[in-house]
């Protein structure tokens, strides 16, 4: 039972100090979180981290949804919502505070100049993770093909990217 | 936002259920997902807006899509809307990954959901670069803006430096920027 209590602790502990180094998003601390459920605690090995990874990144919702799955692996579901709130509450408190600051401070020149200045940063990196994604996913020819038809898709079609999801998994049954 | 005039102002319920959607559609990436919802199908915000907030959110602590949804819950319908939209972004698929986590100590290693698992991660990686591509498309950058872009997408995919060096190390040349289009515009 104390076991247990422990567990709990240290995760609550371990992904609240992550959620708040986690500037660029919460992919930015993937290998940190590797450090702390591998190397410090012990909880599982690299590949069943990677597997929880993979898992994460399959299901719908935000990617940072890992944390739920590594909670649930060490403390079963209050593991799961104990990671989850950890990583989420006190970051979220924050932007709210933050967004209560910026109502305040509305039309403000350099507010204004600040915001469009992070734009590019903003979008670059997502040109960024994408790339990174279709490198670990191009595991042949056709995962390559996929991707790149994928791109051309939602960038010049306004249909629905549903539709090239679920053609990759279709074609990834077929031939992968 | 100073011109939200003439835009619709989504309610409490119609912000927890317009991410409920966004949490459960988000296949590959929920940011790709937001946008697609707010900007086009809803309206909510215009394409400059959405990618401005999704700055601001890179740069605060925490899970981006959490910091976006929060920021526009908030500016909408103050802290009840905050806490409509992230706990409908949370909620489904937190649920879902209860299932998964039972059927993939299951099932994960059967090859055909691998395979399916494979060829999804394809085409979500390029369901990320269509909509930064998109995003490029509709904004219009100018040079130095562009040029700062390209040195975030560098930093990122071919030096893969650590996100908060690149975010906190070309946050300023992006103000730098903003500020000097903004002069020259004027």
């Amino acid at each position: 039972m104390s076991e247990d209590g422990d567990a709990l602790g240290q995760l609550a502990i371990g992904f609240l100090a992550i959620s708040l180094i986690a500037v660029g998003g919460g992919i930015a601390v993937v290998p940190e979180m590797n450090r702390l459920v591998v190397d410090v605690h012990g909880w599982m090995t690299d590949a069943r981290f990677a597997q929880l990874f993979a898992l994460a990144q399959a299901a719908p919702g935000p990617n940072v949804l890992v944390v739920g799955l590594i909670g649930w692996h060490v403390a079963g579901l209050t593991g799961m919502l104990v990671a989850i709130l950890a990583m989420t509450g006190p970051a979220g408190l924050l932007a709210y505070g933050f967004s209560r600051l910026r109502s305040r401070l509305a039309g403000a020149a350099w507010l204004r100049t600040m915001e469009k200045g992070l734009v590019p940063v903003a979008v670059g990196l997502i040109f960024s993770s994408g790339i990174i994604l279709a490198q670990a996913a191009a595991v042949n020819g056709l995962a390559l093909a996929v991707t790149v038809g994928s791109t051309l898709f939602v960038w010049r079609s306004n249909r629905s990217p549903l539709w090239v999801l679920a053609g990759g998994a279709a074609l990834g049954a077929l031939f992968l | 936002m100073s011109d939200t005039a003439g835009r619709p102002r989504p309610t409490v319920s119609a912000l927890f259920f317009t991410y409920l959607r966004i949490g459960l559609i988000g296949f590959g990436g929920v940011n790709a997902w937001a946008r697609r919802v707010l900007v086009e199908e809803r309206g909510w915000v215009t394409e400059q807006e959405y990618a401005e907030v999704l700055g601001l959110g890179q740069v605060l602590p925490g899970p981006n899509a959490l910091n976006v949804a929060i920021q526009l819950g908030e500016r909408f319908r103050g802290g009840l809307g905050a806490l409509a939209a992230s706990v409908g972004l949370f909620g489904g698929p937190m649920l879902v990954l209860v299932g998964l986590a039972i059927l993939h100590d299951a099932y994960g290693e059967v090859p055909l959901v691998k395979a399916v698992l494979a060829g999804t991660a394809a085409a979500a990686a390029g369901m990320i670069l269509g909509t930064a591509a998109r995003i490029t498309q509709n904004l219009k950058p100018a040079w130095p803006i562009l040029a700062v872009g390209i040195a975030a997408l560098v930093a990122g995919a071919v030096l893969r430096l650590p996100l908060p060096w690149i975010v906190l190390g070309l946050a300023p040349l992006g103000i730098l920027a903003a500020w000097w289009s903004g002069r020259a515009r004027a």
